[in-house]
Order: C-alpha cells, then sequence, then structure tokens
C-alpha cells in the first residue's frame, strides 16, 4: 500500500524554466538547459526549447533542484492552528523548497483513529498547497498503552506511524508494534528518549547547563533508548525510522545497526547539524527544542555521520508555536522549531558552501533517501516524471526575520542570522506552489 | 553594568566586571554611615519609583530591596505573585506591562523561571535587577557575600571559598562561583556527586566529594539543602540523615578560624549545625546586614550612572 499524499486542486504549472542549473544528483544530471512543465508534468529538458503556452522564466545563474520531502512537520491541525494550520505549514514548506511533506500526529485531538485520518485527508485536498501525508499514532492518544487500528490506517493512505513527541515508554508494546506492523511494510518513525533520564531537563547535560543551571538532559537519553530500540527492531526484523538524532552515541548505535543489517532510517535535523548548547546562553526559548542542541562534538559526529551517508535523512521537525508560547522563560516555554522555510538555507550556508558537506549529499538526503524511506515516488528532475522541482538562487543572500515567514509561527532557531540561498520558485505535485514576488515571470 | 537598549541592568554577574563590583562595594561601604544616622535616609532617588515583583516567595531580598529603596527615597510598590493578577493566571509579559504603564525607575524581579528578567527587559523601560531567576543567577546576593567577605577578611583576591551542598539547584551557588573568582578568589565545591553539576570543573572551579576538603578553606560557604527543588523519585541523596551525616557542616569539621556564611533560609541540623550557625565564627547575620547596604548601592549605581554606549555593536553571528 502506497501512503497517500494529498493536495489542493489546482491548476497544473505551465512553466518552461529558462537556462537554468539543472541539478539532480540521484539521476545523475548537471547540466545548464531548459526544462519545460506542461501539464504539471517535466514534458522536456533540453537547449533552447520553445512552449508558447507556457509562462518563462529567465533563470540565467539560478538553479533548479528536485523539491525536497520532508518526513517530519507538524501542522497542529487540528487543535493548535493558533500556531499553524495545513494552509500556512504547507505554504511554509512550499517556500522551503518542499514537494511533499509528512505530519506528524501529536495534534489534539492525537491522529490515532480512521475518522480523523478521513478528515485530514480531506481538509488537506482543499489546503494543503503541497502533497502532505499523514503519520498516525502508534500507541492511542500517545499514551503507549494500546496499539492504534494499524491496518485500517495502512489502508487508507497511512505513511506509518509515530508516537513522536514521546517515545514508545514501553519495549514490551514497542516490540508488538513491530510485530502487527510487519505485513503492512511501514516503517514506525521513533523519538529515542528515556524519560526517566530526561526528566527534569530542558538543554543538553554539559558545561553550559552547568552554568546555567537549566535542568540538564543527558546524551544517554537518547542513544541508550536508540540502543534498546535498535535491538527490538532486530529481533523483529522491523523497519525502524530514527528520528531527529542528535548524539554521538547514537550515531555509534545506528552504525552497529547498519553493520548488521538492520533496515533502518534515520533523520538530522538543520538545528542539530549547526548549533550547539552553546546558542542557549541567550535563554532565548526559540533555541529550546527535543531533543535539545547538543555538544560540539555531537554536532561533529552529526555532520560526519551525514557526510558519510550513516544518516542518510534531513528532516527538519518544524514545530511552530505562537508567539506567547514561546514568550516565556525557557524552561517553562515549549520544546520546538519552525524549520521548513531555512532548512537548505541554512545547511547550504552552513556546510556545502565551507565545503564541509557536498552539495549532492544535502540533496539526496532532503529528497530521495526520506522519500525511500518512506515509501513515497522520490522527485526526479527527468522527462516524464511529474514536476517536483524547485528553483534557487544560490547567490542570494538574506536574514532571518520574524516578519518574513510564511509559517503563522516565527519560532525559528536562526532568527538574524544571514542565509545564502532563496528560493524563487517551487512546483509541487506539478503544481506552482511557491513563487516569490521579485521573481521575473513572463507570459 | 552591561548597558543594553539605552539601559542598564543587573540581570546575572555576567553584566558586571572586577571595576564594577569594587565600585559597588565602595558605595555600599559608604552607605553604612547612613544608617548609623539618626535619619537613616539619604534624598538621592527621591522622586524615582522601585517596583518589586516576587513571583517566589522571600523574606531577606524583598524586605532588603524594599527597605534599600526607602533609604534612599525612593517611592516603591511591590507585587506579590499571590494576590494580584498572577493567581488569575495573567502571563509574565502582561503583568510586566501592565506594571510598566505606571513608568518605574527600576524593576526589581523574581521568579522561577530562568531568564525571566532578560524578558522583562523587552517589556519596560525601567532598569531591570534580577533578584533570583530559578536556578539560574541571584546576583545581588552575590555581591552582598562578596561585601560580607571583604569586610571579614580585608581582601578578596586569592581568599579559599569552600561551596558544600546542593550546588545543582542553587542560583546563589552560580552568581558567586562566578563573581568570587572574577574577584580573585578560588572555588571548591564539595558534596554528593548527585548535587554537583556535570561539567562544571570547566569553569575554573575544583570538586570534591569529601567534606574533609573544607579544611583548607578561609570561607566555607553552606547551601540550603532545598528540598522542595527535588522532584519525587529522583533521588539525589537517599536521605537527608545520610547527607548531614556526610556533608553536613558541623563544629567538629571545621578550624575555629574559618568563617561560615549561609544565604538563608537555614535547615538547622540538616547542612549547618546550629552551633556553627550562632558561632562567633558565623558572618550569617552580617550578611543580612550587608544586604541592605549592597542593594542600596546596586540602586544607586544602576539610577545614576550615565549610560555608556556599548564598545562594539555585535556582529551577526554566522551560521556554524
Amino acid at each position: 500500500m502506497a501512503p497517500r499524499l494529498v493536495q489542493r486542486l489546482g491548476v497544473p504549472a505551465e512553466v518552461l524554466v529558462r537556462g537554468a542549473r539543472l541539478y539532480d544528483p540521484a539521476a545523475g544530471l548537471d547540466l545548464i538547459a531548459d526544462l519545460h512543465v506542461r501539464g504539471g508534468v517535466i514534458a522536456a529538458i533540453g537547449g533552447d526549447l520553445d512552449a508558447p503556452d507556457a509562462e518563462v522564466v529567465d533563470a540565467d545563474s539560478l538553479t533548479v533542484l528536485p523539491a525536497f520531502v520532508d518526513p517530519h512537520v507538524h501542522l497542529r491541525t487540528p487543535g493548535q492552528e493558533e500556531s499553524e494550520d495545513l494552509a500556512t505549514g504547507t505554504a511554509a514548506a512550499a517556500a522551503g523548497g518542499y514537494g511533499a511533506i509528512l505530519a506528524m500526529p501529536n495534534t489534539d485531538p492525537v491522529l490515532d483513529s480512521v475518522p480523523l485520518l478521513e478528515a485530514l485527508f480531506e481538509r488537506g485536498a482543499e489546503e494543503c498547497v503541497v502533497p502532505t501525508g499523514f503519520v498516525p499514532a502508534i500507541s492511542i492518544g500517545l499514551t503507549g498503552r494500546q496499539l492504534t487500528e494499524m491496518y485500517a490506517l495502512a489502508e487508507r493512505g497511512a505513511a506509518g506511524f509515530t508516537d513522536d513527541g514521546r517515545p514508545v515508554e514501553s519495549a514490551g508494546l514497542l516490540r508488538r508494534a513491530f510485530q502487527y506492523v510487519g505485513p503492512l511494510g511501514l516503517p514506525l518513525a521513533l523519538h529515542e528518549e528515556d524519560m526517566t533520564l530526561s526528566r527534569g531537563g530542558a538543554m543538553h547535560e554539559g558545561v553550559v547547563s552547568a552554568e546555567l543551571g537549566i535542568g540538564g538532559y543527558p546524551a544517554i537519553a537518547e542513544s541508550a533508548m536508540v540502543a534498546r530500540d535498535l535491538r527490538i527492531a532486530r529481533y523483529e526484523d522491523g523497519r525502524i525510522h530514527l528520528q531527529h538524532l542528535s548524539t554521538r552515541g547514537s550515531l555509534e548505535e545506528l552504525a552497529w545497526a547498519r553493520s548488521v543489517g538492520i533496515r533502518v532510517s534515520a533523520e538530522a535535523t538543520p538545528h542539530h547539524l549547526l548549533l550547539t548548547d552553546e546558542a542557549v546562553r541567550s535563554l532565548d526559548a526559540n533555541l529550546k527544542m527535543n531533543p535539545p542542541l547538543a555538544s560540539e562534538d555531537d554536532r561533529l559526529a552529526l555532520v560526519e555521520a551525514l557526510r558519510c551517508g550513516l544518516v542518510d535523512c534531513v528532516a527538519t521537525d518544524h514545530a511552530p508555536h505562537a508567539s506567547d508560547l514561546k514568550e516565556q522563560p525557557f524552561e517553562q516555554a515549549p520544546n520546538g522549531v519552525t524549520g521548513l522555510e531555512t532548512a537548505f538555507a541554512a545547511l547550504y550556508t552552513g556546510l556545502v558552501e565551507p565545503g564541509v558537506v557536498s552539495l549532492a549529499v544535502i540533496v539526496t538526503a532532503m529528497t530521495v533517501a526520506p522519500a525511500v524511506a518512506f515509501g513515497l515516488e522520490p522527485p526526479r528532475l527527468a522527462v516524464g516524471a511529474s514536476a517536483n522541482l524547485a528553483l534557487w538562487d544560490l547567490a542570494a543572500d538574506w536574514t532571518v526575520r520574524s516578519a518574513g515567514f510564511r509559517s503563522r509561527s516565527a519560532n525559528s532557531a536562526f532568527l538574524g542570522r544571514r542565509l545564502r540561498g532563496r528560493c524563487l520558485l517551487t512546483i509541487a505535485g506539478g503544481r506552482v506552489a511557491h513563487r516569490l514576488a521579485a521573481v521575473g515571470v513572463s507570459a | 553594568m552591561t548597558d543594553r537598549d539605552g539601559r542598564r541592568h543587573l540581570l546575572g554577574m555576567a553584566d558586571v566586571d572586577a571595576a564594577d563590583v569594587e565600585r559597588i562595594l565602595d558605595t555600599a561601604k559608604s552607605f553604612e554611615a547612613v544608617l548609623d544616622r539618626e535619619v537613616k535616609k539619604v534624598p538621592t532617588l527621591r522622586g524615582r519609583t522601585v517596583m518589586t515583583l516576587f513571583f517566589e516567595s522571600s523574606t531577606r531580598t524583598s524586605s532588603s530591596f524594599e527597605l534599600a529603596a526607602k533609604r534612599l527615597s525612593a517611592d516603591t510598590m511591590s507585587l506579590k505573585a499571590s494576590g494580584s493578577s498572577v493567581d488569575k493566571g495573567e502571563s509574565l509579559k502582561d503583568t510586566v506591562q501592565t506594571i510598566s504603564a505606571y513608568g518605574p525607575d527600576v524593576v526589581v524581579i523574581r521568579h522561577a523561571g530562568i531568564g525571566a528578567p532578560g524578558l522583562v527587559t523587552r517589556w519596560t523601560d525601567a532598569h531591570v535587577i534580577n533578584a533570583g531567576d530559578g536556578k539560574h543567577q541571584h546576583p545581588t546576593q552575590c555581591l552582598l557575600d562578596l561585601y560580607t567577605m571583604r569586610e571579614a577578611l580585608g581582601r578578596l583576591d586569592g581568599v579559599q571559598v569552600a561551596i558544600v551542598g546542593d550546588v545543582l539547584h542553587s542560583r546563589v551557588a552560580r552568581s558567586n562561583i562566578q563573581g568570587f573568582r572574577m574577584m580573585g578568589a578560588e572555588v571548591l565545591l564539595v558534596g554528593p556527586k548527585t548535587l554537583i553539576p556535570r561539567g562544571i570543573e570547566a569553569t575554573g572551579v575544583r570538586v570534591s566529594h569529601d567534606i574533609r576538603d573544607i579544611a583548607d578553606a578561609d570561607v566555607v560557604y553552606v547551601l540550603r539543602m532545598q528540598r522542595e527543588r527535588m522532584a519525587e523519585g529522583a533521588a539525589y541523596v537517599p536521605t537527608l540523615q545520610e547527607y548531614t551525616a556526610r556533608w553536613g557542616v558541623t563544629r567538629a569539621r571545621l578550624r575555629p578560624t574559618q568563617l561560615v556564611m549561609h544565604p538563608g533560609p537555614m535547615n538547622r541540623g540538616v547542612e549547618i549545625a546550629t552551633d556553627v550557625a550562632d558561632a562567633a565564627q558565623s558572618l550569617i547575620l552580617r550578611q543580612v546586614e550587608a544586604g541592605l547596604v549592597t542593594r542600596m548601592a546596586v540602586l544607586y549605581d544602576l539610577v545614576t550612572r550615565p549610560y555608556r554606549e556599548p564598545a562594539a555593536a555585535p556582529v551577526v553571528a554566522a551560521v556554524a
């Protein structure tokens, strides 16, 4: 069963992108050419294409990348629409160059039943500007006691299951989940945290937490749970997706898992790849998330894991919060930062431009890898493929400002930072989903 | 003190340097004379308003701030969480914006949330003084402790201080580690490993888990065993009896020449023996006295010293 993605109806894109660098590492494509989207499908790639009915975008010195896939987004719908809804969240995704996203189930009420999933598909088909899938809960109400009706949810197009925001505390229940979901072929996406170790912690335990007095969340809270859950996945030959890994210890467990052939995929977020607990000295609650920003040693390990493919996916864990929720003292403020609109630019600025990680690795980790992990069609720059692509100005600098977001919330960890790389145009699911006002599109 | 947005605040010991501390302690000393007079008041802050906001209970800090402001002839207003709109769920932001509408010159805040005083600076035009935020900072406590030590020993540079007990949950310890080291004192932390923050050695302090190591200290600074901050089942220590037996500061563990300090309130018979608290070598009541003149000095310094432009504009940090 393939996961179902929904998107608002719209006019199929008719666009001729002229003279852009077309870059798709999975297709082995890197050339300067024209790209013609007709009826929402890539109709032609080549020199001096002619398309009288299409809008023409003069893309000299611009770059076309496959649209990104984010397997980890919080759209806050239903129940927390003051922070985000399907329309604003997917508009944010489009503005960040995303063409497909998967929404987490920790909403109010929790996405743990068929009627709620159906309702979300229905609303999504009216409001989502990029194709959006949903990952229902592993346990009813995220309480870790009783499994959701995974067969029924899978039949209707669930993309996998997760209790994200919380770990599955009971090893016994997690084992049952792996057993039960096995024949369905869907992954369990796991938030790895031993809450007996993290209790009272609001930031990474280390020198900075010692100095600030903020409760320490030790690295072992993540790695000990990763170790446990990989053992369970191995025993049941389950498909396990490790969410937002942040510490060296977890990566050591992941390396072991790969060496013994466990079916594992793993995410890293831009904020964990670029920031450390030192940033928390500002006491700014926009630097608070779970797992917390870790040490520089952990960050370097994570970057290396991404570079060498140990960690295969980049995910944003886009977690919007209305401003009044984050305007609280650090420990009282909720966890989570937005990410969709800054993810690629932050990674491009922080890792690609300095030559730490190649553009090919970043693009692969933001497209093919997460698509494969969740059984989605990978976006491709190829004739005949559905148009899922974004046009980037990789020379454009911009400063992250709270006023500039499509998301309803502005709790970005990168506020005030200067980033390079602007998404000018996004075609998602064959439809124009985002267009920067400045882009000269002429008929 | 650190200048931000055209105003000077005291949010933590990072906001002052050694010269600031020396100046404040000297000012505090000069206020001693005022308190010896029949009329214990100077007109320095006449016409100014000092507002105290205490979202957490306090005896010494709230009363000494209020009295310090009155001794300087300032108008005072105090708001406590109980009996105010905070009880009705009003947010910190709304509370601060409301009281700011009265135009205070100084806001003194105590709050359980780390960083609350920094947030307050966004919502008021007043100078802000942190009177304790969670486990983070309590800078005026540190300044009054430095004042007390300097009065008793005649110096701060090279003084050996042993801080004993629950460092993990102590804002007093965090401010004191910073302030004592800034003024040239050496700091040893003593307590069970569960109550010493992991990694704290990187701040330049030494750590011991053996109470006998307080022997070389000039000053033994005893921290309150903060039972109310220990989550149930957290198991920092098995029992208070075990703690007292291993780390309680008793006469037998002290030399007669060692000075003893405690920020209060004390748990007599737990972290400190009663006879030690009341002994001649105890500076505990002198700390309380120092609290008044030190807070007078901080109010005076904040309000009357001109704002200085920061040396250089902060550079926008690059990613990674």
